[in-house]
């Protein structure tokens, strides 16, 4: 028994060894695939293990003030935004939540995905202002506090960027890099369809272009029927006020529309007649098909699943019982029903769906598991409550052809090799 | 006269409940956004043209300024390096290998300006002059072949382009895999 946990610690000592070299030799993601406290709590002496009393029993720990703003333990150290050393560059970029470090639906501020198209602007909140103009009664400016005084809700949504991931080769490696573009909070605010009726719609109000107040000034236009529906104005983010590269100090959030549209540092709704046709909604989040016309004004983003544990990058250590965990989300309402399949699609059962299950946010789904240590596929598929079923890749592709680049909602399936090593069965 | 007396009661009252119905319907925050205000922020331009301001450039002035602000990124032709290619492409849409710029995909030439302007060039946006992003967009356009060589483009003339791509686009089909 002794030495079987020995062996056990030697194992993980000479992986953290592996790690520490391949750090060295390209500081890769694939360590992202062991978790920390493995990585690191195996000490090289087994002092802490029992019979032993550990050392941190033996001496106070740190006393209440030496942090005054909360940060994850040094252990942990690993888990951190996905974001490519090779971007051609970074003021127009994004940065992916590390999916499979996560449990639970909610992703810490700190990890939540980013993506902008003009930097982070660092915004005074005393000197940001929201005009409405436009088809309206009375324009009307907002100072964030005034925002802050309307009545206020709360609310769970995802948000996910469009391209997560796209369609064409090469496909990442872990489940970061293939839908990382995708998170979910608890955001607070204030309804857009109170904001709008306080300044009062004029016939013929469409649509609303909102603005950001960023250096790409972006803008999106929304259907009116969202900005009366379940829209937002936020400007909290899981009970704290929005990080700067979440928007602050206020945001717009559509639940279950594209992420982009979500405008950012919002500053300025512009009630029209008809869309913006923005750069952004015509040359760009638009996606080709084969006869060479383009669709625009795809909003939802539709049901979709992934499996985080196991997923790539990751090993099985053992045969028998492993636990097959992941996410699943659908900007068209709740989630209905997620199937897993061990066997390479031959077969598919139910998991089980963690309460709550809530409308445009993520479920978390889990299916108990016993690996036999023989090479299989596994992956995940989401029935969202109007009926609809994720997608394979070649399904997508086969109506969408080679040129789409938006809204791959595929299922993703992971290989599970010989020595328990989980890798993309696409790639 | 007694029920006529209540239903008269009943009637001021709902009359009443109403109008504060319609004064709770406002909660009177935010202050009036005055013209001048909407003027200096409101940089819209509707793919008519609606928005577009005086002023005009040529593309030889705008060969000078994208020199000198653009090609860095997006290549002295505009064939494109960190930034987008914007020129060439047409014909291309439908075939395995599309190239995608402002001649070949872009609806709009009116979007041209309020892109630029908003957002161009990346480092030092809404520092162009109206005069310079008319020149800018005159030489992207020059390009792409869509105007000449020796052309100056007015609020007029660019809402006037019809992009080789305007009718390129369509809605959203979804759910189209079932």
């Amino acid at each position: 028994m002794t030495r079987q946990n020995d062996s056990r610690d030697n194992a993980r000592t000479t992986r953290r060894h592996l790690l520490r070299a391949g750090a060295a030799a390209g500081g890769t993601m694939i360590v992202a695939g062991l978790s920390g406290r493995e990585a690191v709590a195996a000490s090289e002496a087994t002092d802490n293990l029992p019979p032993n009393v550990p050392e941190w029993m033996k001496t106070p720990g740190e006393p209440m003030g030496g942090q005054s703003y909360g940060t994850p333990s040094p252990f942990e150290k690993h888990v951190v935004k996905n974001i490519s050393k090779n971007l051609p560059q970074y003021l127009s970029a994004s940065g992916r939540t590390p999916l499979q470090d996560l449990d639970g639906i909610i992703t810490p501020n700190g990890l939540f995905y980013e993506r902008h198209h003009g930097g982070v602007p660092a915004i005074d909140p005393e000197q940001h202002r929201l005009m409405i103009h436009g088809l309206v009664e009375r324009p009307l400016i907002f100072t964030v506090d005034d925002i802050r005084r309307f009545p206020s809700e709360s609310r769970i949504h995802f948000l996910e960027c469009s391209g997560n991931p796209t369609y064409k080769k090469p496909f990442g490696k872990t489940a970061s890099d293939l839908v990382g573009l995708l998170s979910c909070a608890e955001w607070t605010g204030v309804s857009l369809k109170l904001v709008l009726q306080e300044a009062g719609l004029q016939p013929g109000a469409k649509w609303v272009v909102a603005e950001g107040a960023d250096a790409a000034a972006l803008t999106r236009s929304i259907p009116i029927e969202k900005c009366l529906d379940d829209a937002l104005l936020v400007y909290s983010q899981n009970g704290e006020r929005l990080r700067p590269q979440q928007g602050y100090p206020l945001r717009l959030l559509l639940p279950g529309f594209e992420g982009n549209m979500n405008v950012k540092w919002l500053r300025r709704l512009h009630v029209t007649s008809e869309p913006a046709y923005s750069r952004e909604e015509t040359s760009k989040y638009t996606d080709l098909m084969p006869d060479g016309v383009a669709r625009e004004f795809t909003f939802y983003m539709e049901a979709k699943s992934i499996i985080t544990r196991p997923s790539g990058g990751q090993r099985l250590t053992d045969r028998g019982f492993h636990e097959i965990t992941g996410i699943a989300w659908s900007g068209r309402g709740k989630i209905s029903k997620v199937e897993v399949s061990v066997d390479g699609g031959e077969s598919w059962q139910d998991a089980k769906l963690q309460e709550p299950i809530l409308t445009r946010a993520l479920t978390r789904f889990r299916l108990p598991w016993q690996w036999n240590g023989q090479p299989t596929v596994i992956q995940s598929r989401a029935i969202d409550e109007t009926g609809y079923v994720q997608p394979t890749l070649a399904e997508l592709i086969a109506v969408r052809g080679d040129n789409s680049f938006y809204h791959n909602n595929a299922i993703w399936p992971w290989q599970i090799g010989a020595e328990g090593e989980v890798s993309n069965a696409l790639a | 006269m007694r029920s006529r007396n209540s239903t008269m009661v009943v009637i001021v009252a709902m009359i009443v409940s109403l109008v504060g119905a319609q004064a709770q319907s406002r909660y009177g925050i935010g202050r009036p956004a005055t013209p001048d205000e909407i003027s200096g922020w409101n940089i819209d331009i509707g793919r008519d043209g609606r928005g577009l301001p005086s002023g005009s450039g040529s593309v030889s002035h705008g060969r000078e300024i994208f020199v000198q602000q653009c090609a860095t990124c997006h290549g002295e032709k505009a064939e494109g390096a960190v930034g987008d290619r914007l020129a060439g492409g047409q014909g291309t849409l439908a075939t395995a290998k599309p190239v995608r710029t402002v001649g070949s995909y872009w609806p709009y030439a009116p979007t041209l300006f309020d892109y630029i302007r908003r957002a161009m060039p990346q480092n030092a946006p809404q520092s162009l002059s109206n005069d310079d992003v008319y020149a800018v967009s005159a030489y992207i356009l020059s390009l792409n072949g869509i105007v000449p060589a020796d052309a100056t483009l007015d609020a007029k003339s660019l809402a006037a382009i019809r992009m080789p791509n305007r009718d390129g686009f369509g809605g959203d089909p979804r759910p189209d895999v079932k």
